[in-house]
């Protein structure tokens, strides 16, 4: 799939998590934005996948580490055919299984349940070990937020996957600069994050998260060492009015905003 | 508890879980061993030498090295992943939380060296929590074995079990106290001496001296009921309450808090069940002060007299509720 058929993708995404954030009252809208380039691009590309067996020993492995971006997750695995794409309407509902973060014991296509930040990337560096040590081909890719980037269990996961020499991990950190609370910058800021990454021994790579132009090679960049993506994106991205604000990380969007924002998403998909 | 030259040979279950660990390793690949930096601790020298590649160490950990586990079992790996108990559990209590036990995900969580095995390195060193801790989440069997025979057959049983365990060791010998070719069955509670007038329960390290305050308590004309409860959880509910409907009492000792262990997990099912008197012998809520893992449980009542004396007392009372 070509970086425009993967953009008009990502576009639809955006569009039905916009809904289902609003129509559930309740969401992380913010870095769903940001992330949806690279999940569509992991989905629609990148991964090796069979959806009709989502536990196929064969199959890449994908870690959302930024477990409360779960509705893009659900929106992105219902596209590619994990599960029935009228089950979005059930999102945050008594009894659905899609839940606000996600669990893999409930929803085809996740792998581990991740809420508390801080633990996809320790799971995903035992799954890249197993690949290693059975000499299997799958790859394991982990997406965490920036901020996430803050909890200390990610850095001893870091130092393991350097140490292990797990060249078939890639860690994308979602750096779209802001938190729950604050920006990044004015919270615990450890931005420039390539050279933290460097210092542990990983190949980084530093690109437009929210360019579908960037995005693709850089997942399908291989190494012998572990695999830092630092994707610079924007919070909100695509909705001029949440983007790079703090307060749509986890708001939502009026009527009128959601006229707007649909408005904008639509324009985009000229 | 003094030994004497009559006493029966000590053995620490470590050394049974990891013979066993090799055994099992041996004719299932899928096995691999994760610590962090425990090697010498976890008695893992001899998987290590058998299998370099397949025994994982993370470093001082242990949040990542209970994600790891979980990562490699996702791979189609079967992980037993050691370490000293306060660690693994109070560190990482978390992953276990999410990454194990909310995941489901086929773990065996090993904590070496519980209760109050490093007596003397001092509480932060002490593991009397666990039971606590591990038992409020779902999908995790909690288990204690008692002697050498039960730690294998645990380890065995585990290994078939197709889902999340913590399996509860210590380093302080014990004597064997199950038959040889014991088979461990989850959530069942094995009589280890009949009696009518009061029952006591324990598991891990605490259980032989159950059985020797049950010898006291026979010079004396009680006849105890002994029951070794490895699972904590899920508890033994037929075993309990046949306990209290039979014997009438009910005394349960553990290296652990008296809050939230194997105690409370009986007295959960007697309050709900069969109400009796009860009594339940622990670390009473304190950090302990210095010394051996022997001299902490005598010093809190757990030598085989005090057991025993606590038994009378508890006789008595249900004696005067009769009354």
């Amino acid at each position: 799939m070509q970086p425009n058929d993967l953009e008009r993708i990502a576009q639809q995404i955006r569009r039905r998590d916009l809904q289902a954030v609003f129509e559930a009252g309740a969401g992380h809208i913010g870095g769903e934005m940001s992330a949806i380039d690279i999940l569509t691009a992991l989905y629609f590309r990148v991964l090796r996948l069979w959806p009709d067996q989502p536990k196929n020993p064969d199959r890449d492995r994908f870690v959302l580490s930024k477990g409360h971006t779960a509705c893009a997750l659900y929106v992105t695995l219902a596209k590619r055919g994990f599960l029935p794409e009228d089950e979005i309407a059930t999102f945050l509902k008594p009894h659905s299984r899609l839940n606000g973060h996600p669990n893999c014991n409930k929803v085809p296509g996740v792998e581990t349940n991740t809420g508390p930040l801080g633990h996809g990337l320790p799971v995903a560096v035992g799954m890249a070990k197993a690949a290693k040590l059975q000499g299997a081909s799958w790859r394991t890719y982990v997406m965490t937020g920036d901020g996430e980037m803050q909890e200390g269990s990610n850095w001893e996961a870091i130092m393991a996957a350097a140490q292990f020499g797990l060249g078939n991990l890639t860690l994308i950190v979602d750096h779209n600069r802001f938190q729950q609370g604050a920006a990044l910058s004015d919270t615990n800021d450890l931005a420039p994050i390539r050279p933290k990454l460097e210092a542990f021994g990983w190949d980084v790579s530093e690109i437009n998260g929210n360019a579908m132009s960037e995005v693709v090679p850089a997942l399908e960049r291989r190494g012998a060492r572990p695999h830092c993506i630092v994707a610079h994106t924007n919070k909100g991205h695509g909705i001029s009015f949440m983007q790079d604000r703090v307060d749509w990380h986890h708001k939502v969007p009026n009527a009128e905003q959601y006229k707007i924002a649909m408005a904008e998403l639509a324009e985009d998909l000229r | 508890m003094s030994e004497t030259m009559n006493s029966p040979k000590l053995n620490d279950c470590r050394d049974a879980f990891t013979a066993t660990l090799e055994r099992l390793a041996e004719s299932d690949d899928r096995i691999v061993a994760v610590c962090n930096d425990s090697v010498g601790s976890s008695k893992l020298g001899g998987f290590k030498a058998k299998w370099p590649e397949r025994l994982i160490n993370v470093g001082i950990a242990e949040q990542n090295m209970v994600g790891v586990g979980a990562g490699l079992a996702n791979g189609g790996l079967l992980p037993f992943v050691c370490g000293a108990a306060p660690f693994l559990t109070g560190r990482a209590l978390e992953q276990i939380k999410a990454d194990i036990a909310y995941s489901n995900a086929n773990v065996k969580l090993v904590g070496i060296s519980s209760g109050m095995a490093y007596g003397e390195l001092g509480p932060t060193h002490h593991s009397i929590e666990d039971f606590a801790w591990m038992r409020v989440l779902p999908n995790l069997p909690v288990i204690a074995p008692c002697d050498a025979i039960e730690t294998a057959a645990a380890v065995e049983w585990a290994a078939r079990y197709p889902g999340p365990v913590f399996l509860r060791l210590s380093r302080v010998g014990v004597p064997d106290l199950l038959s040889q070719g014991h088979r461990f069955e989850l959530g069942r509670a094995n009589l280890l001496r009949g009696g009518h007038d009061v029952t006591l329960i324990a598991n891990g390290t605490l259980t032989h001296r159950m059985m020797k305050a049950a010898e006291i308590l026979a010079g004396q004309g009680i006849e105890a009921r002994v029951l070794n409860m490895a699972t904590v959880r899920p508890i033994d509910v037929e075993a309990i309450v046949s306990a209290a409907r039979e014997t009438g009492a009910i005394l349960t000792a553990e290296e652990h808090s008296t809050f939230g262990g194997l105690g409370s997990a009986i007295a959960e099912v007697v309050v709900a069940e069969a109400p009796v008197p009860m009594k339940i012998l622990g670390v009473p809520g304190v950090f302990a002060p210095t010394g051996s893992a022997e001299f902490l449980l005598d010093e809190f009542g757990m030598a085989p007299a005090e057991v025993a004396d606590a038994a009378r007392t508890l006789i008595n009372r249900k004696a005067a509720r009769a009354a």
